[in-house]
């Protein structure tokens, strides 16, 4: 605790604010202890039990984890989450990054094409997939038939086990490609004018400037983002239960599907809390990471 | 600076390769929606035909009254709008009330208190939902639509609007505060009546925030509603998929009427939205 209060006066004034700043806050605080930090406290718990949903609960100690570390299920699973983020995080941050270097500055059209990249941002993710699931359907997919125009047979996309997961990337990245390309946008806007100007006295071109004013200038929120990505990538989960259920045969079963199957479909609710602090562990992790990074940047930043 | 003629045509040709570029990613996110308002309206043969129709043959409006007896769409609709508009009231004012207390008022532990709600920001939901289940089925609450509700008001949702109204407040001067004060102002109708017109941003923002997460939630009505009647429209749309299989018409009729008022919500308040996302999304 640094500062509780810049104005320590025993006063009246004083004792009305503590009891008001704590009346103000006193639902959240209240609302924000009974349904994240005790429940948070609670999985923890339950991943050291065995836990069926009707039954005998016992405590089991380390052996959820144990069980994880030798489950066959598990180790497909992580390697299909990491699949999933390897192949979206690049792809989207990439794509992000050149629409918003095509698209900060001032050209005609530039509302619409902003726009036609955000609409999809803004669509529920669950139209989103079952729009796509159509798009990549056999028989009657666009995707399929405009193949067909070009005399090419196309594949069952969701039900080829290589073919799957790349379907479900695509979809993931067109979905929320637009929302990095925003941030980025922001970003680019805030870097100064008289940089690039003191860059071109000192004959630097195009690619010269990009590589040596913008990309360093926009680099905090350029791994800001990644970081981001990466924990909602960790994290998905809609777009595959309405797309491939996990299937076919586990190929993008990822690791919430995998929580979400053996809470809610099996009830083994124990194993299942201790495969989500695994999830916690490696939200942490990364977590810790960006705010250590960033606090080196912050430096480096008023630095130069 | 004067342009050779050769310099103009390079770069009337790089303006050219942009355009290109970006109207082709523009139709890779905007065909999906094409396609699905033409297959809306197709005959269930239609959907099948080679090569595929851009504008139907003829326009079927049958299967957009049909949708509503094979699913209670409306129910789906109605659910989904009015659980939105509870939980942007609720997370507005809670959270504005407690962003205020934690820019304006010195009060004990507000530091650490805000702290602690910060971190708590990264605890994946999917960590505390299984506890949260039994939880609520120890109350009863299991398929009713108060965990929906709740939750996002005073879960990370709520968090965030914190954290989002705070920064709003502490940009406001303290003078103002002061002036209302001497005037015999207890510090309610300073939020309320001096604090929350000022903060009409905010509150905009994270009401459009709030609302776009909210309706597009699915896990949480996916764990704890069993009742179709009971169902959001994410719910609702996704239990349809695994029922029509593919009856396309249908499915692409029912998400054409889930997407389209949203959208036009979104047409209206794009610029306001955007900002947000860019303001919010650089601060996280």
């Amino acid at each position: 605790m640094k500062k509780s209060g810049k104005k320590r006066r025993g006063g009246p004034l004083a004792r009305e604010a503590q009891l008001t700043g704590w009346l103000f806050i006193s639902p959240m605080v209240l609302g924000f202890t009974l349904l994240l930090l005790f429940p948070m406290g609670k999985a923890l718990y339950m991943s050291f039990m065995d836990w069926p949903l009707l039954g005998e609960h016992s405590f089991v100690g380390l052996e959820n984890y144990r069980n994880i570390a030798t489950d066959e299920v598990f180790w497909k699973v992580f390697g299909n989450t990491f699949y999933f983020t390897a192949g979206l995080v690049p792809f989207n941050i990439v794509l992000a990054l050149m629409l918003a270097l095509l698209l900060s500055k001032s050209m005609k059209g530039i509302g619409f094409f902003r726009t036609a990249i955000f609409v999809p941002v803004m669509t529920s993710l669950i139209v989103w997939s079952i729009v796509w699931k159509y798009m990549f359907a056999t028989d009657s997919g666009l995707i399929n038939q405009l193949l067909l125009m070009f005399n090419i047979e196309g594949p069952a996309w969701l039900y080829n086990e290589k073919l799957a997961m790349p379907a479900v990337i695509i979809t993931s990245v067109l979905k929320n490609v637009g929302l990095n390309m925003v941030l980025f946008i922001a970003a680019l806007q805030q870097v100064p004018r008289s940089l690039y100007e003191a860059a071109m006295l000192d004959g630097a071109g195009k690619t010269k400037s990009f590589f040596n004013v913008t990309l360093p200038m926009i680099t905090p929120t350029v791994f800001l983002t990644v970081v981001m990505t990466v924990i909602g990538s960790l994290k998905v989960f809609g777009q595959i239960y309405v797309m491939t259920q996990g299937g076919p045969s586990n190929s993008t079963k990822v690791l919430v599907y995998y929580i979400w199957e053996k809470a809610f479909k099996l009830f083994q609710m124990g194993y299942a809390s201790a495969l989500a602090f695994v999830l916690f562990f490696v939200v942490l992790v990364l977590t810790l990471l960006q705010w250590q990074l960033r606090k080196r940047w912050v430096f480096n930043e008023s630095d130069t | 600076m004067k342009a050779t003629p050769d310099f103009r045509a390079r770069k009337a040709l790089s303006a050219a390769g942009v355009y290109a570029a970006l109207t082709a990613i523009s139709l890779v996110m905007l065909v999906p929606f094409l396609w699905m308002l033409s297959t809306s309206f197709k005959e269930p043969q239609a959907i099948f035909t080679y090569p595929p129709q851009l504008f139907p043959s003829t326009f079927k409006w049958e299967n957009y009254v049909d949708v509503f007896s094979l699913i209670p769409f409306e129910r789906f609709y109605f659910n989904s709008v009015y659980i939105s508009l509870v939980v942007v009231v609720g997370t507005v004012f809670f959270a504005s009330l407690a962003g205020y207390a934690f820019a304006k008022i010195p009060f004990w532990g507000r530091n650490v208190v805000f702290l602690v709600l910060l971190s708590a920001m990264m605890i994946p939901h999917e960590v505390t939902a299984i506890p949260m289940f039994l939880f609520m089925r120890d109350l009863n609450w299991i398929d009713t639509h108060l965990p929906l509700i709740l939750l996002p008001i005073f879960g990370a949702g709520g968090v965030f609007g914190i954290f989002v109204m705070r920064q709003f407040f502490i940009t406001v001067p303290t003078e103002l505060e002061e002036a209302a004060m001497i005037d015999g102002c207890n510090r309610f109708r300073i939020y309320w009546q001096i604090m929350l017109p000022i903060a009409k941003p905010g509150m905009a923002t994270l009401t459009i925030f709030t609302f776009v997460t909210v309706w597009n939630e699915f896990f949480d009505p996916l764990i704890f509603i069993n009742t179709r009647e009971l169902m959001t429209l994410p719910l609702g749309l996704s239990l349809f998929t695994d029922e029509v299989g593919t009856s396309w018409h249908y499915l692409m009729s029912a998400t054409v009427m889930a997407t389209v008022p949203l959208l036009l919500v979104f047409f209206m308040a794009q610029k306001r939205f955007i900002e947000g996302v860019a303001m919010t999304g650089l601060k996280e």
